[in-house]
Formats: structure tokens, C-alpha cells, sequence
């Protein structure tokens, strides 16, 4: 049979319904390609190998019923920052050790009610805080994709066989993979690898300024942000409220669209989920652009960007041009202040919701002479620096005296951005298309980015301003750089318009085609 | 605006979280690196704009105000690192 693991969730759900392939036998598969790849790759940091087993057997024996959910039998891997009954859930944070909440999300819970089978918690940036999934108390994960060099060999001339055919000789081109190990981006970094390298059919992630889309872009996989609201906060542990979704990573379009549906529901609670039915995402895609009015925002193209993604940009607009839609030059004024704002108000934010770590509730305890220092010495010991960098900004710019002059004005320029996309959606314009990343996936360890925290925030310079606006976001592959590594495109839709998005980003996935790591590992 | 290694320390103080004197030191210049490029914000005009309180504008939703969950005790202290009969332990407070 051939290997299960590469079939997309929507062939696999076919192949399911149809009875050619049993829930059991693609979680299998699953289970032992994470076996093998999960020492080089480091994406899981829990795997619940009884527990799929079991969804998988309770799966099977329903879809021989034909009763199966719309994701009967589909193994997914779920970000650890989800709440997970009776299962490893950390945010991959010290301070969080031997957490097994006695609850279940409630975006698992939907998934599980669908039929999903969970393969285990995957790896991330610790408490969400990061761009490249190395500030994890795990470890980092390693990006299956590695750049590559095109080189000519010249093919030597031979004899071969009884007749004695000369072969002239002559030159071919072939791909060398280059041995160093690159960041999948972050937060949702084992979310991305394990979806890129075929360890899970999908997964779960978090974007709090762009975790699930950078991630995307830098393993070739398609994420969306869907609008603030659309899906439940409820159980998953909370980094920046304001900020904060979940969505998913998914090998292409389609597959997103079908995990969005499920995850994506009205929560009593969850406050800020919206009333709104959640939408057939599937029945988007295929549907035509034509007199689509496609934004091109002019504060995009960033000082010293990389050729190569001004190329794809291009490349994007001609794409969506050639399938009829409309092409206009916007602008919105306030996307530089994004980052500064998103770096005041997350942090803060981040600093009240991670005051509840404090070793009496859940997880480590540090003890101490007294109350005070058991509590100082559990913090210091259990968030790792990035952690602590955040909590630190976000308790001085909300301490007496400089509450006004930081998170009043980031809050107040927040309502800027958000008024910049108004005004463009006003004007008519359907969806924004920008460049997902300023680069391709960066080394493990980049030494310029561990020396400036500023360096590695500006891996979010073009995702973070439609968490800002709380607007849905789509990354979605759209080429290699000259190095053979994956980069993407980012699509920005109105409030609750996901359709939108999935209808668009399908005509570029049609263009630019799907795109898969050769395997190293 | 900068902050020195005081002004650190008070922080890390407020925060909870216990630091060296070389954490202390370290965290001055990656704090000033951050607090220098949100610097850029004072130059927006934010005249006449109020700050953002609803990211969807929404009317905050309410619930009847009766019980709908509890007796859970033991839940609740389950992953506490100690407990005494469904009691949270903590150091002694009060003397």
C-alpha cells in the first residue's frame, strides 16, 4: 500500500467514507513515521499513541456504520498550548510541569466530536512567545526543508552493455541539500513541521502576531488566522487575550478550510466569540475571482527586503490579474507603528495572564523562606528568558506613571491600523495581498537575531497588523527562493470573510502548485 | 525613555521573578533595546482617537447569573504541587 501519510485530509476522508482505508491503519502510519522522524525533528513533545489508537478504533467502527463525523479517522497533532483532558499541556513552559488539565478546550473538543484522532501535543515556543520555535523548554524543531545548490555535474562518458553504446557524455543539473538545520519559524513551529513532514494529516496552532502564518510560509504549508472571535479561546492557555486565535496548519487549501470548520464555533464560554454560524469553508474554494478588487498596500515593500519576495509579490499579483481580478494600489499608513504597538500591548497583556503562574495552582514550585521568594524563585526558574523579557516590559509599561504614555498610545494607535483596513474595505477593496515573511526560514541558533530580541520581532512586520485589526489572515506557498526554501504569500480579509480568503488563496495554490521538503530525515 | 539597572531590578520585583545582578544587568540593555523601538510610537498623532476597548465591536455578552458548574474541588487542586484536604498549601503568611 502506498504511504498513507501523504494523502491530504481531504483524500484521506474520501478514501475513509469509502472504506479503502481504515481510520487505524493511517494512524498507524502516523505513529511510526513520528517514531522515526521525531528524534531529528523534535516536533512532538508528547505522543499519545494508546489514545489514538482508540479514537481510531471508535472512528472505524462508526464510519462502517457510514455515521462518521467530518473528520471521522483523520489524525491531527495539537499545539501544546491547547488544553487536552488528561494529557501533557505545558506551552511547552517549565513552569508548567506535569500539567494534565481535567478539561478539554473547546476547539479539541469540536475536533474530537467530528471524529478526529490525536496523535499528541506538539512542540512550540514557550507560552506562544516567539518566531522560531527555539525558546521552547523542549528544544527547538527542526524545519524539514534545508536550502539546497543547483549544481552541474558532467555526466562521465560510458559503455554500456554487449552492443557497445557510447553515451556522449554531456552535463545535468541536480540538487545538493545543504547540511545546516533551519528554524520552521514560530510560534507553531511543531505544528508546521509535523503538517510539512507528514507527521500529522493537520494541526492546531495559535497566531497571537503571527504564529501560525510564519511558520507557514517558512515549510511550505498553508495557515490561516481567521477573524478575532470566530474561534473559542476557552481552555487554551492565554498569552495576549486581545490578540490570541487559534486556527490551522494544513498541507494545502482544502485541508485548511475543512479544519476551520470544525474548529471554528459560537462559544457561551468564550465572551468574545462571535454569534455567528460558522460557515461551509470548503464550498469556497474553486468558486472564480473575477472582479475580485485585490489591495496592493504600497507600506509593504520594506528596506531591504530580499529580491526574491518582491519577485513572488509580483508573481502573486499576476496570478490573481490573470484570473480576472481587479488590482489596486492602497495604502495604509500605519503599518510601521504595528510592531512598536503589538510590542506594548502583547507583553502587557502577557504579563497579567502569566501572574497566575506562581507555583501554588499548577505546575513547578521553587520553594523559599517565605511566600514572596517561593514565588520569585518558582518564576525565575520557570520561564525561560524570552518569557521573562515579555513580563518585564509589559509590568513597566502598565506601572504607575507610564501607563499613558505606552499602553494608552499603542492602544490608541491599534485603533489607527484597524481604522487604515476600514477605510481600504470602504473603498471597496475585497482582500489585501502582501508577502507573508521578509525572509525565508533563518538558521538554528542566528546569532545576530539572539543578540537583538528587535531582530527576531520583525519576523512579524507583515503578519502582525491584522492581529492588531483582529482581521482573518491566510498564508498560502508560493514558490522556492534560489536556495530551494519555501515562501509564501499572505492574504487579509474582512472581518469574518475567511470564504474570501480560501476562495483566493486557491487560485493562487492552483498557479504556484503545492510544495514538499525532500526527505533528510 | 530608558530604564537603568534600578529600575530593572524594581520591575523584576513587581513581576515576581528573582534576577542576579547579572540577569539584572542583561535584561537593562535588552529591555532599553525594545523600549527604543517602541520609542517611534510618540510621534503618531493620536488626537481626538480614543483607545481600542473591543477588538469586534461587539456588546459584551451576559449569562444568567446562576450556578452552572462546581463541586470540583478536588479538580481543582489536582495539579497543585501541595495540597491538604482540597486546600491549596502555601508557606506560612501571616505569623
Amino acid at each position: 500500500m502506498s504511504d498513507l501519510t501523504r494523502l491530504t485530509i481531504s483524500q484521506a476522508r474520501a478514501k475513509l467514507r469509502g472504506k479503502e482505508i481504515t481510520a487505524t491503519e493511517i494512524t498507524e502510519a502516523y505513529l511510526s513515521a513520528i517514531d522515526r522522524a521525531n528524534p531529528a525533528l523534535n516536533a512532538y513533545v508528547a505522543v499519545t499513541g494508546d489514545r489514538a489508537r482508540d479514537m481510531a478504533k471508535a472512528s472505524d467502527a462508526r464510519l462502517v456504520k457510514g455515521e462518521g463525523g467530518a473528520l471521522e479517522g483523520i489524525p491531527l497533532g495539537i499545539k501544546d498550548l491547547f488544553g487536552t483532558e488528561g494529557v501533557h499541556t505545558q506551552a511547552c513552559s517549565h513552569v508548567l510541569d506535569g500539567f494534565k488539565p481535567l478539561y478539554e478546550s473547546t476547539v479539541t473538543a469540536n475536533l474530537w466530536a467530528d471524529g478526529a484522532v490525536m496523535l499528541g501535543k506538539l512542540n512550540m515556543d514557550e507560552f506562544a512567545m516567539g518566531s522560531s520555535n527555539e525558546t521552547s523548554y523542549y528544544g527547538p524543531v527542526i524545519n524539514p526543508w534545508r536550502r539546497s545548490r543547483l549544481d552541474t555535474v558532467v555526466m562521465p562518458t560510458t559503455h554500456q552493455g554487449d552492443g557497445g553504446f557510447v553515451s556522449a557524455g554531456g552535463t545535468k543539473t541536480q540538487r545538493s541539500l545543504d547540511n545546516a538545520q533551519l528554524v520552521p519559524g514560530g510560534s507553531s513551529g511543531g505544528s508546521a513541521t509535523a503538517v510539512s513532514a507528514f507527521l500529522c494529516a493537520g494541526a492546531t496552532a495559535t497566531d497571537t502576531g503571527g504564529s501560525i502564518r510564519q511558520p507557514a510560509a517558512f515549510t511550505g504549508t498553508v495557515g490561516i488566522k481567521p477573524t478575532y472571535g470566530r474561534c473559542s479561546r476557552w481552555g487554551i492557555v492565554a498569552f495576549a487575550s486581545s490578540l490570541d486565535q487559534a486556527g490551522p496548519i494544513a498541507r494545502d487549501v482544502r485541508d485548511a478550510a475543512i479544519l476551520l470548520r470544525s474548529m471554528a464555533s459560537v462559544d457561551p464560554k468564550d465572551t468574545t466569540s462571535v454569534d455567528r454560524p460558522v460557515p461551509d469553508y470548503e464550498a469556497a474554494i474553486g468558486k472564480p475571482i473575477k472582479g475580485m478588487k485585490v489591495g496592493i498596500p504600497k507600506e509593504y515593500r520594506v528596506d531591504g527586503m530580499p529580491e526574491e519576495i518582491e519577485a513572488l509579490w509580483q508573481k502573486g499579483i499576476a496570478w490573481l490579474r490573470d484570473a480576472g481580478a481587479e488590482i489596486v494600489d492602497i495604502s495604509l499608513p500605519h503599518t510601521k507603528y504595528a510592531l512598536p504597538a503589538y510590542y506594548i500591548v502583547a507583553p502587557a497583556e502577557a504579563s497579567s495572564n502569566l501572574a497566575r503562574y506562581d507555583g501554588v495552582r499548577y505546575g513547578l514550585r521553587v520553594p523559599g523562606k517565605d511566600i514572596v521568594e517561593m514565588y520569585e524563585k518558582t518564576r525565575a526558574a520557570g520561564f525561560g528568558r524570552e518569557v521573562k523579557r515579555r513580563i518585564m516590559i509589559g509590568t513597566y509599561v502598565l506601572s504607575a506613571g507610564y501607563y499613558d504614555a505606552y499602553y494608552l498610545q499603542a492602544q490608541k494607535v491599534r485603533n489607527l491600523i484597524k481604522r487604515d483596513f476600514e477605510n481600504v474595505f470602504a473603498a471597496g477593496v475585497d482582500v489585501i495581498l502582501t508577502p507573508a515573511t521578509p525572509s525565508a526560514a533563518f538558521g538554528i541558533a542566528d546569532e545576530d537575531m539572539a543578540a537583538d530580541p528587535v531582530k527576531m520581532y520583525l519576523n512579524d512586520i507583515f503578519t502582525v497588523t491584522v492581529n492588531m485589526a483582529g482581521l482573518p489572515g491566510i498564508a498560502v506557498p508560493a514558490g522556492l527562493d534560489p536556495k530551494g526554501l519555501p515562501l509564501g504569500l499572505q492574504l487579509i480579509g474582512r472581518p469574518f470573510e475567511e470564504e474570501t480568503l480560501f476562495q483566493t488563496a486557491a487560485v493562487i495554490e492552483q498557479a504556484a502548485g503545492t510544495f514538499q521538503p525532500e526527505k533528510w530525515w | 525613555m530608558s530604564v537603568d539597572l534600578q529600575t530593572v531590578k524594581r520591575v523584576a520585583r513587581l513581576a515576581r521573578i528573582a534576577v542576579s545582578e547579572e540577569d539584572a544587568e542583561r535584561m537593562t540593555g535588552e529591555l532599553n533595546a525594545i523600549l527604543g523601538f517602541v520609542e517611534q510610537l510618540n510621534e503618531v498623532d493620536v488626537s481626538g482617537v480614543g483607545p481600542m476597548t473591543s477588538v469586534t465591536p461587539m456588546e459584551m455578552k451576559k449569562r444568567q447569573d446562576v450556578v452552572t458548574d462546581g463541586n470540583k474541588a478536588a479538580d481543582i487542586v489536582a495539579n497543585a504541587p501541595a495540597t491538604e484536604e482540597n486546600f491549596f498549601l502555601v508557606p506560612k503568611v501571616v505569623e
